[in-house]
């Protein structure tokens, strides 16, 4: 039973993380480049230009709410298991998430590093 | 140069995050209020700052393969600073984790046609409009 509610979470975290690596990376670069930002306005600037982003706002609700799912996670099943099960799950839809909804051109390449991170991230919890 | 700089911020930020967070999650159910936690949230604080500034110039699938390096500097850090017995899988993990690195490091860190999904007249996009607008 508490495997199920272990792996519901690992679901939870994945969707949620996801979809926070989804928006923060549409609020980047609706932002754009911050190094070359901060050169031309100022750090502050560029902080208040990143805050002011709904895009950022939700991205960072998600992200935290993929924080306490891990939390919770971690109280019904073992950090080997939640742990590299959630990140490694995650590397796989953020390629999906990229490619369909940010329309990031991933090409042979990024699905072969996404899938080859993601089986590394699963090897080292065994 | 500003790639090479970013990336290692991020590693930095990762193996710290990485390091800290095994004591976060003993801890952090049992007292809150401790030490660890709040340089923990430093850390994060300066993780989640490399991170967004590194999305604001690569594709988030540049970016994820690049920051799982973090995983990779744990494992080295375990076994050298904590002398730490690292398993075969592990070490095995981790050449598949650096390979795929690797390869994505290869490509261009940016495919972006456009930074938005065509919408059809749709209002102007701000990061556009301000661009213009700034000196």
């Amino acid at each position: 039973m508490k495997l199920h509610y272990a792996w519901a979470a690992i679901a939870v975290i994945v969707v949620t993380s996801t979809a926070g690596d989804v928006l923060l990376s549409r609020a980047m670069k609706q932002v754009g480049d911050v190094g070359d930002r901060w050169h031309r306005s100022g750090l502050l600037t560029v902080i208040a230009r990143v805050l002011r982003n709904p895009n950022f706002i939700f991205g960072l609700l998600a992200m935290s709410a993929a924080f306490y799912s891990l939390l919770f996670g971690l109280s019904w099943g073992d950090v080997s298991l939640v742990a590299p099960a959630s990140a490694s799950l995650t590397f796989v839809a953020n390629a999906v998430a990229a490619r369909f909804i940010l329309h990031e051109r991933v090409d042979g390449r990024r699905w072969a590093a996404a899938l080859l991170v993601a089986a590394g991230v699963g090897m080292m919890a065994l | 140069m500003f790639s090479a700089a970013g990336d290692s911020l991020l590693s930095v930020g990762m193996k710290q995050i990485g390091g800290i967070s095994l004591h976060h999650f003993r801890h952090l159910l049992l007292a809150i209020l401790n030490p660890w936690v709040a340089g923990g949230i430093l850390l994060l604080i300066a993780f989640f700052a490399s991170y967004t500034s590194a999305l604001s110039w690569a594709d988030l699938t540049y970016v994820l393969p690049a920051s799982s390096l973090g995983y990779v500097l744990v494992a080295f850090l375990a076994r050298f600073g904590l002398h730490e017995q690292i398993s075969l899988n592990r070490w095995m993990g981790i050449a598949l984790i650096t390979a795929g690195v690797g390869i994505v490091a290869g490509g261009p860190s940016l495919t972006h046609p456009h930074l938005h999904p065509p919408v059809p007249d749709a209002a102007p996009v701000p990061s556009s409009a301000a661009s213009q607008v700034e000196p």
